[in-house]
């Protein structure tokens, strides 16, 4: 029997349409408010209505990683991640995300079950619910098998306050693992080159470790995910954004050997290579400590170091102590970002 | 302690700064010929713990940059041929042309495809038979050797759609072709690694016999590149000589295999380098045997007119692969010339010494 694919009647609205939706979007990732099917969703507050009085916030990212399935993740893990970690670095509490799909005719059906199939195992990993949905089929060449668009709404609970201008000279920097693991992964797969250890995305949601650090501390002023454009780009435009300079020992920044080696090898440099479960957090240097044991508590923060500081001089720059002890700035990433690692 | 820390140690590094620093009397300027040590050395920051004694100046040795307007229009003319695939490392897709880049040809609906090898763009010939693939042969004696090898490889297989462009260029005509220019004072050369390895370190033996002065090859480590300039500086005032300071890579009489397969397939012809012009004896051209892979005489497509080569439009890539002038003193560098918005190709290339610059070199004032 040959392989069951989606076809351009799978979006048509109809008999197919129907079916589809029931048989793999409900069935994984069906929830009350989904399973109702309204052309639009009523979200009750439930649990997080303690947190009222706080702010919503809202996001929305796209999705074409390519290949759709990599070491370490999925396109759908990636979705749900994704979004899931822009609201937490603001410090909110992830509720909802919205999913919308653009298929291309021809796509196996059994890799959008596995896809879905991560989107609901990371969805619940993260606590949040998919409560708004939309599938579109598009011909044969119209998209590279498989588009998500996720959007994700959060609360910030009362009296949290982060964002990327409020970075303060004398602040320290902490990084909560090592850096290029999504990035590299993706191009080595790619490329098919084999490491004798092979690498993997670090994709994972980071809500959780939010929370942990916000429990050790509450004077965290800002905190970013590095993902495209790498570390030193999100440094940059925090120290645009605060109007602070930054002092970044190279030494101090975690990088694992396969990561270095693969980097070399392809010509990229760690510090502008994307990552996907990664965060910076920048916090008042007298916390800084205890949020650093709370991090490295936490399974997606073992790794994590004091990078650097904060500084009032070279507003809006970042300097780089080099392994070398010469300082150089580390500029934003300058040339194309890799096509397609998110 | 894993093979690269070896190499990145910080108390050894700086242990040889120092070292350096304190015997370095009086100015000295080094060239360095290859794009990969500009790169190593702004990623580190050792230019600046180098200066004001030991001064560095970046060579020709990238070869995106040394392409010519001409052989880049040539290359987008080729993409533009009906039933033509264009193969090609990433690099040169972004590189401008007089008129529009790869790239843009790529957008309009040419074939152009990104191959990290010249047996890839084989692949591609081997599974498209109905197309002609076209690979563009750039480079120097370290992707020569590739290239013949899938010149050879094409053969056995019996593949009539497989062609090569041939821009592939030799690095000691270059070398000398800078200093009998006399443009640049230069005391001390740091020979590339990697074509080293290829065509030995003997084949460096005229910069001290001819130009009396020393040469270094050097790997692309920072320590590799701290000892080489090490020795560069302790040479000064003593006779000249070839210091091989990359010995995990590099003998005397280099890699005999890879020099045979450029031999069988390639011979030495005259070649047009960007800011050096045409020299003779400095490329590699198809032989006559292997002429049916020659994409020159395959297609017998005219050299299309240069209108405005970059030069035209205030590019001083040219002057700054000679080391004449460092890339801020080009007041396009930065501002009209970015890595995203390139004008010349020293801005476009991982090993480009403008986009060297523009990531790294920023001043810390």
């Amino acid at each position: 029997m040959s392989e069951q694919v989606v076809l351009l009647a799978h979006g048509s609205g109809g008999l197919l349409s129907h079916e589809l939706v029931s048989s793999l979007f409900l069935k994984y990732l069906g929830n009350p408010i989904l399973n109702a099917l309204e052309d639009a969703s009523n979200l009750p507050l439930g649990d997080a209505s303690e947190l009222l009085g706080g702010q919503l916030v809202f996001t929305t990212d796209s999705y074409v990683v390519k290949p759709l399935f990599f070491p370490g993740g999925d396109i759908g893990k990636l979705a749900i991640c994704g979004t899931v970690n822009d609201l937490a670095m603001r410090g909110a509490v992830p509720l909802y995300l919205s999913a919308g799909f653009i298929l291309e005719e021809g796509l196996p059906l059994r890799d959008l079950e596995r896809v879905l199939a991560s989107m609901a195992t990371t969805a619940e990993a993260a606590g949040v619910h998919i409560v708004a949905g939309d599938t579109k089929v598009v011909e044969r060449g119209s998209v590279d098998k498989l588009f998500i668009n996720t959007a994700g709404l959060g609360l910030v609970p009362p009296g949290v306050r982060i964002s990327a201008a409020a970075a303060r000279p004398g602040d320290l920097i902490l990084l909560s693992g090592a850096i290029g693991d999504h990035g590299l992964a993706i191009m080595t797969q790619r490329e098919g080159l084999r490491f004798q250890t092979p690498l993997q995305s670090d994709c994972a949601p980071l809500n959780s470790l939010v929370s942990a650090m916000l429990a050790a501390s509450r004077r965290i002023h800002t905190r970013r995910d590095p993902t495209r454009g790498g570390l030193a780009s999100a440094l940059n435009e925090i120290a645009t954004q605060s109007a602070v300079g930054m002092e970044i020992e190279e030494q101090a920044v975690p990088i694992h050997e396969p990561v270095r080696a693969a980097g070399d090898l392809l010509g990229l440099d760690p510090f502008y290579v994307a990552n996907e479960g990664k965060l910076i957090a920048i916090v008042e240097r007298e916390d800084a400590q205890s949020v650093l044991e709370a991090m490295r508590a936490h399974p997606y923060g073992q790794e994590a170091a004091i990078i650097g500081q904060v500084t009032a001089e070279h507003p809006g720059r970042v300097v780089l102590r080099t392994i070398l002890g010469t300082r150089r700035l580390m500029d934003m990433l300058a040339g194309e970002q890799l096509p397609r690692i998110c | 302690m894993k093979y690269t820390d070896e190499f990145r140690d910080p108390v050894a590094a700086q242990r040889l700064i120092q070292e350096i620093r304190v015997r370095a009397t009086r100015p000295i300027r080094i060239m360095e010929f290859c794009g990969g040590h500009t790169h190593a050395i702004m990623r580190y920051g050792i230019r600046q713990a180098l200066a004001p004694n030991v001064r560095m100046a970046s060579g020709p040795g990238c070869p995106v940059c040394v392409t010519s307007d001409g052989d880049i229009d040539y290359c987008i003319a080729l993409a533009r041929l009906p039933g033509v695939t264009v193969a090609t490392f990433g690099d040169m897709a972004r590189v401008p042309g007089s008129r529009s880049s790869l790239q843009e040809a790529r957008a309009a609906g040419a074939e152009v495809r990104i191959v990290y090898s010249a047996l890839d763009a084989l692949e591609l010939a081997r599974r498209e038979p109905q197309r002609a693939v076209v690979m563009l042969g750039i480079g120097f004696e370290t992707t020569a050797p590739t290239v013949a090898a899938s010149i050879l490889r094409a053969r056995e297989l019996g593949l009539k759609n497989y062609y090569v462009y041939s821009m592939h260029k030799l690095t000691p005509p270059a070398m000398r072709s800078i200093l009998d220019a006399g443009e640049v004072h230069l005391d001390a050369i740091l020979g590339p690694g990697h074509v080293t390895a290829i065509i030995g370190w003997r084949a460096w033996g005229f910069l001290p016999a001819e130009y009396g002065i020393p040469c270094a090859v050097s790997g692309f480590e920072p320590l590799d590149i701290l000892q080489a300039v090490r020795s560069l500086v302790a040479l000064q005032g003593s006779a000249p000589q070839v210091v091989n300071a990359y010995s995990r890579g590099v003998t005397a009489e280099g890699n005999r295999v890879a020099q045979g397969l450029m031999a069988e397939v390639f011979e030495v012809s005259s070649a047009n380098w960007r800011g050096l012009g045409e020299l003779p004896a400095s490329g590699l051209k198809l032989r006559p045997a292997y002429a049916a892979y020659d994409a020159q005489l395959a297609f017998d497509l005219p050299r299309p007119e240069s209108p405005e080569p970059a030069s035209q439009r205030g590019c001083r890539c040219g002057e700054v692969l000679r080391g004449v002038v460092e890339p801020p003193e080009c007041r396009l560098f930065g501002k009209a010339c970015t890595p995203a918005r390139p004008i010349g190709p020293c801005m476009v290339s991982a090993e480009g010494a403008c986009a060297a610059y523009y990531q790294y070199g920023g001043s810390l004032v």
